[in-house]
């Protein structure tokens, strides 16, 4: 199935802005973070398709996944 | 007080009133700054130094903002700003809240902070500050760190908070107070060359999606420090919001956030899907 993979800030460093992904249907969010090499804390937020999402959701075809890293300084 | 009605309006040029003829008003009538204001604008007189807002803020809009009552959570990199910002656009009463002094390492951004003010307290520095810039706006200095507990003594009477926190944990609080208060809290915050902003009404949970998976620590700020034109910039945003709100205009970044990178220079805007209970209220 295709994903489409939007990353944020610092997580676009050394890999990318926003490209669509090959995954096996039914491939959870957490298998995505882990091969991206993304440490579970340094997310600050995960969406799918606009909506709040978990890692252990399951991803379908033509979803969007959107990562964006904590920012919280003042 | 009729007194002082025929003074401003017989002193007045146009329906402008210059900031001497304020002043002495004041001084004449015995009142504060703040006093000849409010009358001035209820008379439909604007203080000449609003005149630049005319375009895109009106006379009642402008008493509207006057009789407004803006809290200010942390007065660093983006407070500094936000409470500059605010008094110089009108609004009328700033609770500045911090427990911090000034230190060396906030020199390179946080815009009330000094060699002169190095050690002294955060909230007494904006208070100076909008004394100097605006007397007619009334700024109340706190110098104490936020907390659910101390939480609606803070805000209680506020129409808008701006969190300017350099805190998750303590942002997460904030935004439930302000749920439990009734009243809108705009978040900013910023990390390196990165930023955000959204507002939050009550009964949205807006921050607590932003920070949904946070279990503890500071976030990519840590590693980045803050740089000066990031907290200007988050800043203004975060005062666009509130005029927004008080003034009830324009569409606010409520069900949204800006993501803000001035890295690659790019804005985007990131809708949040809204609850069906939060679509019927």
């Amino acid at each position: 199935m295709q994903i489409t993979v939007k990353l944020f800030a610092t997580f676009r460093e050394g890999r990318f802005s926003v490209e669509g992904r090959e995954y096996p249907e039914g491939t959870r969010i957490a298998v995505i973070l882990s091969e991206l090499n993304i440490p579970e804390q340094q997310i600050g937020m995960i969406m799918v398709n606009a909506r709040h999402a978990e890692p252990d959701q399951e991803l379908h075809d033509g979803d969007t996944l959107a990562i964006f890293p904590l920012v919280g300084g003042g | 007080m009729e007194a002082l009605h025929e003074f401003l309006q017989s002193s007045a040029i146009g329906d402008l009133l210059p900031w001497p003829v304020q002043m002495e008003a004041a001084q004449k009538f015995d009142v504060s700054c703040g006093k000849v204001e409010d009358t001035a604008l209820e008379l439909g007189l604007l203080p000449s130094r609003y005149q630049r807002n005319r375009r895109a803020i009106s006379v009642s809009q402008q008493l509207t903002l006057f009789r407004s009552r803006v809290a200010v959570i942390g007065c660093g990199g983006l407070g500094g700003y936000v409470i500059e910002e605010l008094a110089r656009l009108g609004v009328g009463t700033i609770v500045a809240i911090d427990p911090d002094v000034f230190e060396e390492h906030n020199l390179n951004r946080q815009i009330l902070s000094t060699p002169a003010t190095l050690g002294r307290p955060k909230s007494e520095a904006a208070a100076a500050r909008v004394a100097e810039i605006n007397p007619a706006v009334t700024l109340i200095p706190l110098q104490v760190a936020y907390s659910s507990e101390n939480g609606e003594e803070l805000l209680k009477g506020s129409n808008v908070i701006v969190d300017a926190l350099d805190s998750i944990p303590t942002r997460l609080a904030l935004a439930e107070t302000c749920t439990e208060l009734g009243i809108p809290m705009v978040h900013g915050a910023i990390g390196g060359w990165y930023g955000q902003v959204a507002t939050q009404f009550p009964g949205d949970d807006t921050i607590k999606k932003l920070y949904s998976r946070w279990v503890a620590g500071k976030g990519v700020e840590q590693e980045l420090g803050n740089p000066s034109f990031t907290p200007a910039l988050v800043a203004s945003m975060e005062v666009a919001e509130v005029c927004k709100i008080i003034l009830g205009r324009g569409a606010t970044l409520r069900h949204r956030k800006m993501v803000v990178n001035l890295l690659d220079m790019e804005f985007e805007e990131v809708k949040f899907e809204r609850l069906l209970e939060a679509v019927t209220e």
